[in-house]
């Protein structure tokens, strides 16, 4: 059990990726606090998951909410040891036809969501002298993508953001990385059209979509005390397919 | 200067630092005799905001770089 007893935060952990990572840790040992915007998002990973989840709504955009809501995860379980930022959302379109609150909703969303969770897990985890903080980037975070200028500036966004965390926290025996995925079986890729999901067949080496179990291991990885000596990184898991 | 601010000053150094407080003197400075980092010294700023109930804003954290700065500048504060 690489994980017992350690608490783990995994924001966006209702479905998709953040679900398995959840999951994931929970079968490792962990206590995981699941963070979703619906109560009952939250508590259905929990229960499902148990070994002491807990379901926590919140939005991660709310600043003020995150605060009271690492908070309550402190009070309930103890100092998180690990946080896992997955929480995301898209909404696409082309520049020409994307509406500021497009822009920044994803933004808010997807970047300073992650960054008030770190803020919110900082101060805890220096007085503890350890922690793992893990961001979900995105392939579309460090290669663009027609119709997601603002997701895609959002991951690029997060590969900083984890840059910084690393520089600034790295005395406190603090760890940040960042997963960047490639296309995943989940809810946010499922409107993709036949045809795009045809090209990642033939150009990935690996020969498939990726699956939420795909990136569950990379996470847990980088959220290891093993993981010690690497911090900054941001790790594609995209079975080949930018190479 | 006060009495109970310099005590309240001592505690949450000592808490917040890990130092002895025979070592938390008027004239230690944070950084040069108590061994604070960066870090330490956001911390200690974020504590005494707590510890008195006021804002010390981050171009105002240079004035505070002894023991005694603090309680100085805390005094100064609370009765503004």
């Amino acid at each position: 059990m690489r994980f017992a007893d350690k608490v783990v935060v995994v924001t966006g952990a209702s479905r998709g990726i953040g679900k398995e990572i959840a999951r994931a840790f929970a079968a490792e040992g962990a206590k995981v606090a699941c963070v979703a915007t619906t109560e009952n998002g939250a508590n259905a990973t929990a229960s499902e998951i148990g070994n002491g989840a807990k379901g926590y709504a919140c939005d991660v955009s709310d600043s003020a909410a995150v605060d009271s809501m690492i908070e309550s995860v402190v009070a309930d379980l103890g100092t998180p040891a690990v946080l896992v930022n997955n929480a995301g959302i898209t909404k696409d379109t082309l520049i020409l036809r994307m509406k500021d609150e497009d822009f920044d909703r994803v933004i808010n969303v997807n970047l300073k969501g992650a960054f008030n969770c770190i803020r919110a897990v900082a101060k805890p985890m220096m007085k503890a002298r350890y922690g793992r903080i893990v961001n979900l980037s995105s392939v579309i975070g460090l290669h663009g993508g027609a119709g997601q200028a603002n997701y895609a500036a959002s991951k690029a966004g997060v590969v900083g953001l984890t840059l910084s965390v690393a520089k600034e926290l790295g005395s406190r025996n603090i760890t940040c990385n960042a997963i960047a995925p490639g296309f995943i079986e989940t809810d946010m890729t499922e409107d993709l059209p036949a045809e795009f999901r045809e090209h990642v067949e033939k150009t990935a080496p690996a020969g498939r979509l990726g699956t939420a179990a795909d990136i569950a291991p990379a996470v847990l990885f980088f959220s290891s005390e093993e993981s010690a000596y690497v911090t900054g990184q941001t790790l594609t898991v995209d079975g080949g397919l930018f190479l | 200067m006060s009495a109970d601010t310099l005590e309240k000053v001592r505690k949450v150094t000592v808490e917040e630092l890990g130092v002895k407080e025979e070592e938390v003197v008027e004239s230690a400075s944070f950084t040069e005799d108590l061994g604070a980092d960066s870090l330490d010294v956001v911390e200690l700023v974020m504590a005494f905001e707590d510890e008195f109930g006021i804002d010390i804003p981050d171009d105002e954290v240079g004035e505070i770089k002894t023991v005694g700065d603090a309680v100085t500048y805390i005094d100064k504060k609370k009765s503004a």
